[in-house]
């Protein structure tokens, strides 16, 4: 089964964890400013929404690269950049639609979520069940059944943290 | 280790900045925040000095679990000689500043001596510069905030920054940072403002990355998460409530007080619940309520985000209020409401905001109206003093007027931001202040609550809540229920509170977490991020050290035995109604024995054989 991230803006509390647990798995330190997904923080509206890369199928930024560095990821379809390939010249940062895939100074290639190899990290972190990593053919189900239930916006104006298993961290 | 191990020295008369070595002896008996900076204010300042003088310092202070994957690890403290009470303030702040400073890459900032002109500290990574503040001096901290990002086209910094009731020279005046968070109590605001420094901006993009064991690290911290979520406290209570879940819960409890403390319960309680936050109003059918909002990395996520009724008075033709801001917590809504008589949910919600956007600690101001309301139905000011307005109690218009005139310092808001102590001197009242060593008192009625009254008399900052939580236990039984009414047990019960609280505030992490943690869930993850081989026995020797190094700084600073008090109201009146009724707070009977608990003498001096023990020399 073919899985994807699931992000519910609406119960998303602005923590940051997801982009403190993305760039402790990628780069090995807290840094939000190194995550691949990004929390945006709306105040007056008073609305926290996580953003990331959703895996397009006709990916516009491996089509763009020059290098084929971008390459697609059997087992998780996931679109992921290879280092030593990646000459940094940012393309790809041009081509995306929704600015998912960005340049890292530090390293001199772009960075973008690879969905940690069928395990995001994000997701795990996450305490609310903003993030979820999904059935990729059911991304709405959650927003459906809420809908069903009953109007969304009539629901409880607070979001609790969920039960989860306690995860072991594991790094290469 | 977690710590950056780097501090950034600022010399404000100098205008310069550098950089220097954190001093790991010192991080390694104090560990970090409240702790560390204290030990760095003790050992720089005379406990003498005038707090707004040049020869005071003004700390910012992260913990080693700032900036980390611990639970509410975003935590920063302001530590100086506050100027409301002349004692040693630290005031704590959530938001994203602290972890901002530290992914640049410092623990902590030292300000020292005074600009000559406005500025504002501009910290990219390891670039520290002070800016001119042209422009931003004379504006609240929402518009400079505005204006900071504007020039800097940066969307990602973090600010910190002072209001113009700081600038105006209100001795309980807050640091703000990301708009809604607050370093509120004792005027570090005030201190701030006196350096002539506007505001701290940062950003950080290098990040934590020195745990000492990570894969441990990550281990402890998600099983303290489990833990936070598991408890109905924070996993429930608080995300849906705030701490607004407190508020009919206290008042049956016989311990809400009540305008000035002349009374112990408040008739309009629930219409200022954290219960009332959630129903929908009439004009628009929205509740007062948006949503709760966490700092970062916080599995809690008691804030509050809430708009302002559009059609209330106290907003009618300001659009600026009408989107949403950080809404009312317990101790805003009480202040605000049951201590100046006021239920009106959207006025004091308006109040909050106000505080907020130029910075004042809602605590103090509220407790002051309360205190100014009282003198005027004595007659001991009159509508010449206040420039008109009947200072009545439960007036909501009064209390929006009044945060109005203390945010721009203007007219009697000048008098009101004196704090409660010297407006009460200065009409000819002192008994009237419900303050401890200058400090006005939270949420909690120390008659219904007798343990409170104990900690408040030993606060080191003066009466406040987050010294020794005894509520905790006398009425949400955590860890273990005590009786509210008894004297017995309060003097060790009080002493296990402010020396666990000082170990956590040393940490980096919120208070909140101990409703689920105690030391020994913190223990593993400091242990885990920093070296040193930190066990529950280590924090809660450091709580006991820190504890002692502050009273000692108070000690210098002139503060004596008879500053450790109630005022009169609190152990003479009794309270009227309630679990509590014919009550009084029966200090005297505690307070020796909570000496010799701390290994104090007669006259409330620790002794040789405690500064010893805690190595204090």
């Amino acid at each position: 089964m073919l899985r994807a991230l699931s992000l519910e803006p609406e119960r998303c509390t602005g923590c940051l964890q997801c982009e403190m647990a993305c760039s402790f798995e990628n780069d090995g330190v807290f840094n939000p400013a190194k995550s691949r997904i990004k929390v945006f923080a709306f105040h007056e509206e008073g609305r926290f929404a996580p953003y990331t890369c959703t895996q397009c199928d006709e990916a516009w930024c491996m089509k763009a690269c020059p290098v084929d560095a971008i390459v697609i990821n059997a087992e998780t379809g996931s679109k992921d950049v290879l280092d030593s390939v990646c000459v940094g010249c940012k393309v790809c940062t041009i081509a995306c639609p929704f600015g998912t895939i960005n340049y890292n100074s530090s390293t001199g290639k772009v960075i973008k979520c690879d969905l940690c190899g069928g395990d995001p990290h994000c997701a795990k972190a996450c305490p609310t069940g903003a993030i979820t990593y999904v059935d990729a053919d059911s991304t709405g189900m959650e927003r459906m059944r809420a809908w069903a239930q009953n109007r969304p916006e009539a629901g409880p104006n607070y979001i609790t943290p969920v039960e989860k298993d306690i995860q072991t961290y594991q790094r290469p | 280790m977690a710590w950056a191990k780097k501090i950034l020295r600022v010399n404000l008369s100098e205008g310069s900045v550098k950089s220097e070595p954190l001093n790991m002896e010192w991080a390694q008996q104090y560990l970090g925040q409240r702790g560390l900076a204290s030990k760095y204010l003790v050992e720089e300042i005379d406990p003498k000095c005038d707090p707004l003088g040049p020869d005071n310092k003004l700390i910012f202070t992260t913990g080693p679990l700032t900036g980390t994957m611990a639970s509410t690890g975003g935590r920063y403290s302001v530590v100086t000689k506050g100027p409301l009470t002349g004692a040693i303030a630290c005031s704590n702040s959530g938001g994203y500043l602290g972890a901002e400073l530290k992914m640049a890459g410092w623990d902590m900032i030292i300000f020292e001596g005074r600009s000559p002109e406005p500025v504002y500290l501009y910290i990219s990574n390891d670039k520290a510069e002070l800016m001119s503040a042209d422009g931003i001096w004379g504006k609240s901290v929402w518009a400079a905030d505005k204006i900071i990002r504007a020039k800097h086209q940066d969307p990602q910094i973090r600010i910190a920054c002072v209001g113009r009731s700081a600038e105006a020279g209100c001795f309980y005046s807050a640091i703000i940072n990301d708009l809604h968070r607050a370093a509120g109590r004792s005027g570090v605001g005030t201190v701030m403002a006196s350096k002539n420094v506007k505001a701290v901006v940062c950003r950080g993009t290098q990040g934590v990355g020195n745990i000492k064991d990570p894969m441990a690290f990550m281990k402890a911290t998600e099983e303290g998460k489990k833990v936070l979520r598991e408890n109905a406290v924070t996993g429930a209570g608080l995300p849906q409530f705030g701490t607004q879940v407190l508020m009919n819960v206290i008042n049956e409890t016989g311990a809400l007080p009540t305008r000035n403390m002349q009374e112990v319960q408040f008739k309009g309680a629930s219409k200022i619940s954290g219960e009332a936050m959630h129903e929908p109003r009439k004009s628009d059918g929205k509740p007062n309520l948006t949503t709760n909002a966490a700092c970062f990395g916080c599995t809690i996520a008691c804030g509050r985000i809430s708009t302002i009724d559009k059609t209330h008075f106290s907003v009618e033709n300001k659009p600026q209020y009408w989107g949403n801001s950080g809404g009312l917590e317990y101790e805003a809504a009480w202040a605000l409401g049951a201590a100046t008589g006021v239920d009106d949910l959207d006025a004091l919600t308006y109040a909050n905001f106000v505080c907020n956007e130029d910075g004042l600690d809602p605590i103090t101001f509220g407790a002051t109206v309360g205190a100014a309301m009282e003198l005027y139905e004595k007659g001991a000011i009159t509508k010449q003093d206040t420039g008109g307005i009947k200072f009545k109690f439960g007036k909501a218009e009064v209390l929006t007027k009044a945060v109005e005139l203390v945010a721009a310092g203007e007219g009697f808001g000048k008098d009101l931001g004196l704090g409660s102590k010297r407006l009460c001197e200065k009409y000819g009242h002192p008994e009237l202040s419900m303050s401890v060593k200058g400090q006005e008192f939270p949420a909690y009625d120390p008659r219904g609550i007798q343990g409170m009254g104990l900690a408040y008399a030993t606060s080191n900052r003066g009466a406040c809540h987050l010294r020794g939580y005894t509520v905790a236990s006398e009425v949400l039984g955590i860890p273990e229920k005590t009786d509210p009414l008894v004297t017995e047990g309060k003097a060790g019960l009080v002493k296990a509170f402010q020396d666990a609280t000082a170990a956590f505030d040393s940490a980096g992490i919120c208070l909140f977490t101990s409703f689920a943690w105690s030391l020994d869930d913190v223990a593993p993850q400091i242990d885990a991020a920093c070296e040193g081989g930190w066990s529950t026995e280590k924090l809660l020797e450091l709580g006991e050290r820190v504890w002692n190094m502050e009273k000692e700084f108070n000690l210098e600073a002139g503060f004596t035995k008879a500053d450790d008090n109630l005022p009169p109201r609190l152990i003479s009146e009794a309270a009227g109604s309630g679990p509590a009724e014919g009550k009084v707070n029966e200090l005297d009977k505690m307070l020796p024995e909570y000496y010799a608990a701390r290994g104090w003498d007669e006259q409330g001096v620790p002794t040789a054989d405690t500064r010893q023990r805690l190595g204090l020399s």
